[in-house]
């Protein structure tokens, strides 16, 4: 896709693990967490460059999470110090974080089901000085706030195509959909950075793409996104820039298409997954196949289905939500 | 035969220990029902708010204004001893302090050491003297027929109910505001809210705070008509206010006032139809077994409305739908 980055504005020096960035937005030192005997993450050096899309890839158990968990405070490391934007991270708890412009979202999507769609945005939003308990017994001191964030949660919940769901139940929604409202509700914040675990993961290929139209318009508007996925070719796709991740260390980084022949990646692949081609764009779908596992199978028809409800590419007249929400009785009930 | 229970169970529909429970479980509903915190020790709080009361008022012949005070400030202090060590951890935490936390207080309240302060095990009595004091109403019973109270029994569901009612105002704006928003995120899942940058150990706190002092004005007015009795601050009436909050609906805001008077009125109506049973011997039970199979009937209608109405008598049946 065009308005790629050039290696050539993000580093300096040759592309080797923990190579300096012209403009790094996050540096990590030394950050190691163990669980047990366990080495979960041990990243020497680490720079994520400022205003471009950084790929965070690796096999299963590569320590992504548990690294997103540490940069982002909700894990405390056994070692470690890193800086967002020149302000020192280590031992900060998590809301803080998010205050200071680093969102993330979730590998297992955090929706609030008993909250509306819009509620869930709303909770996004910074400087409600309604959220303070004495402000909000006075609705007057609160009433602006709430009407300017809500316009802004209406325009990127229409960007997000759930902009018709805004006053239902998160637990409604299908699996992708939810997803969507997640990565919607971070940039509530107009963060600077934005952390996305496997936003992919669990989305049917209809979803994906406007997935990953989301994800570039987010650089456009000049943010810088982390985000961790397993497929090279969608990474390949938008990413300026991967990361490999395996058994905790960095084992490479580059411009994605240097990246996807280096013989060290594939081998930290191959040494995860002896099955798994690399890089396959429909994995979902083969996958399942491969499986020959009717659930697997049904949820990921589901998830077409479902898709087709936000009217991506599909006529959205369907009704069919995702089987795991318990929808059972009938919509507008006791409403 | 005496129908006089009918009415009088309809008196409970507004008798200030209904109005007590009520208050009580609004805190409940705070806790469990809007924040999702799991508080076993309500009636810990109630206990605390009794003896604060009681003790400033009786022992110490403070004001009623510095015996209310007294009982927000034990209130708010008992909800900080708990709230501190444990809000940081797992749920199941909290629930397990504060019901350890509850049957402390009881148990140490009747110890011989304190009972100079406390009374023993024989409680505290005559804690209503400096609130029947503020009574402006004239002498002499009003009402009709059974329904017939005297003015201070008048006085006393008056201020009761205004309580209530103001904390039921207070839930109504805080829950409806973006501070009540945060509050059922939480309840939903907190590790969502603190990514979007929200403080929900500070939120937890206010929660439990919250809830703990509407607990605490509870139980002193739950002691105005009657002796304070440590016994009566055992686990089983955090279990009752449980069951009213399940009642009437747990994350809404006037279901603990329904709850409350579904429970009285059906423990009071079943207490006379056994009652009837037993003298005319239709129903083969003694009158000693008559109180506990009252609860028997309450727990019945509470197992046949979680079946078919789980999310209570007031609730949202979408709220109910969702165990996510
Ligand atoms: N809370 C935990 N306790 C013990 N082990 C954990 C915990 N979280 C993660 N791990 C282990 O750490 C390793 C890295 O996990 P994770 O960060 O989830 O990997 P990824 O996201 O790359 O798939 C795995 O081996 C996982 O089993
Ligand atoms: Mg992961």
């Amino acid at each position: 896709m065009s308005n790629r980055t050039p290696p050539a504005e993000l580093v300096a020096g040759p592309a080797v693990p923990g190579v300096a960035k012209i403009n790094p937005i996050l540096i990590a030192d030394k950050v190691s967490r163990h669980f047990g005997g366990l080495m979960a993450v041990e990243v020497d050096h680490l720079e994520i460059p400022r205003g471009a899309i950084t790929a965070l890839i690796g096999p299963n158990g590569a320590g992504k999470t548990t690294f997103f968990n540490l940069l982002t405070g909700f894990d405390k490391p056994n070692t470690g110090t890193w800086k967002f934007g020149g302000k020192n991270l280590a031992h900060m708890p998590a809301f803080r974080v998010s205050r200071l412009g680093m969102v993330r979202t979730f590998q297992l999507t955090k929706a609030l089901g008993r909250l509306t769609v819009l509620e869930n945005m709303l909770l996004g939003a910074k400087e409600q000085g309604g959220e303070n308990l004495f402000v909000a017994l006075i609705r007057p001191f609160w009433r602006k706030r709430e009407d300017a964030i809500t316009e802004r949660a209406m325009a990127l919940l229409t960007k997000f195509k759930l902009d018709t769901k805004s006053e239902d139940y998160a637990a409604s929604l299908s699996g992708g959909q939810r997803k969507l409202l997640e990565m919607a509700r971070a940039l509530m914040s107009e963060p600077e950075m934005v952390m996305l675990d496997e936003p992919m993961a669990g989305v049917n290929p209809a979803l994906t793409q406007s997935l990953l139209h989301h994800i570039l318009d987010l650089k456009a508007e000049g943010m810088t996104v982390l985000f961790v996925e397993h497929d090279m070719h969608m990474v390949n796709e938008i990413a300026d820039w991967v990361i490999v991740m395996a058994e905790g260390r960095i084992v490479a980084e580059g411009p994605p298409g240097v990246v996807m022949n280096d013989p060290a990646v594939i081998d930290a692949y191959l040494g995860a997954h002896h099955d798994t081609d690399l890089g396959t764009l429909t994995g979902q779908m083969e996958i399942a196949e491969g499986m020959e596992s009717a659930l697997v199978k049904h949820e990921i028809e589901d998830e077409i289905e479902a898709g087709q409800e936000t009217g991506i590419d599909v006529d959205p007249s369907t009704e069919h939500p995702e089987p795991g929400a318990r929808t059972t009785e009938s919509k507008g009930d006791d409403k | 035969m005496d129908y006089n229970f009918i009415p009088l169970s309809f008196g409970e529909l507004f008798s200030p220990t209904t109005a007590a429970y009520a208050l009580a479980t609004i805190g409940l509903a705070v806790h469990f029902g809007f924040t999702g915190l799991l508080n076993f020790g309500q009636a810990g709080f109630m206990a605390i708010g009794g003896y604060a009361f009681a003790i400033t008022s009786v022992k110490w012949q403070w004001p009623l204004y510095g015996s209310v005070l007294a009982t927000i400030v034990a209130a708010t202090i008992f909800a900080l001893i708990l709230g501190i060590p444990t809000l940081r951890l797992r749920a199941d935490y909290l629930s397990i302090v504060t019901i350890a936390a509850a049957e402390i207080i009881r148990l140490s309240v009747k110890t011989p050491e304190f009972s100079s302060i406390t009374g023993g095990s024989e409680g505290i009595n005559g804690a209503g003297a400096t609130f029947n004091a503020t009574n402006p109403l004239p002498e002499g019973s009003f009402g009709f027929g059974v329904l017939t109270y005297t003015s201070e029994q008048w006085w006393l569901r008056i201020v009761g109910w205004t309580v209530v009612g103001i904390a039921l105002l207070l839930v109504f704006l805080l829950i409806r505001s973006p501070w009540g928003r945060v509050i059922r995120g939480i309840r939903e899942d907190e590790d969502a809210v603190r990514s979007l940058g929200k403080n929900v150990y500070s939120y937890k706190m206010q929660a439990l705070v919250l809830g703990g002092v509407f607990g605490g004005l509870a139980g002193a007015m739950f002691i105005l008509p009657r002796s304070l009795q440590p016994d009566n601050y055992g686990t089983q009436l955090t279990f009752f206010l449980y069951t009213i909050l399940l009642l009437g609906g747990a994350a809404t805001v006037f279901g603990p006032v329904i709850g409350s008077i579904i429970f009285w009125v059906t423990l009071s109506l079943s207490d006379g139809l056994l009652s009837l049973g037993v003298n005319a011997q239709v129903i083969p039970i003694t009158a000693i077994q008559q109180g506990p199979i009252r609860f028997v009937i309450v727990g019945v209608a509470l197992m046949i409305l979680v079946i078919f109405r789980p999310q209570g008598i007031s609730g949202k049946k979408k709220d109910a739908q969702f165990s996510v």
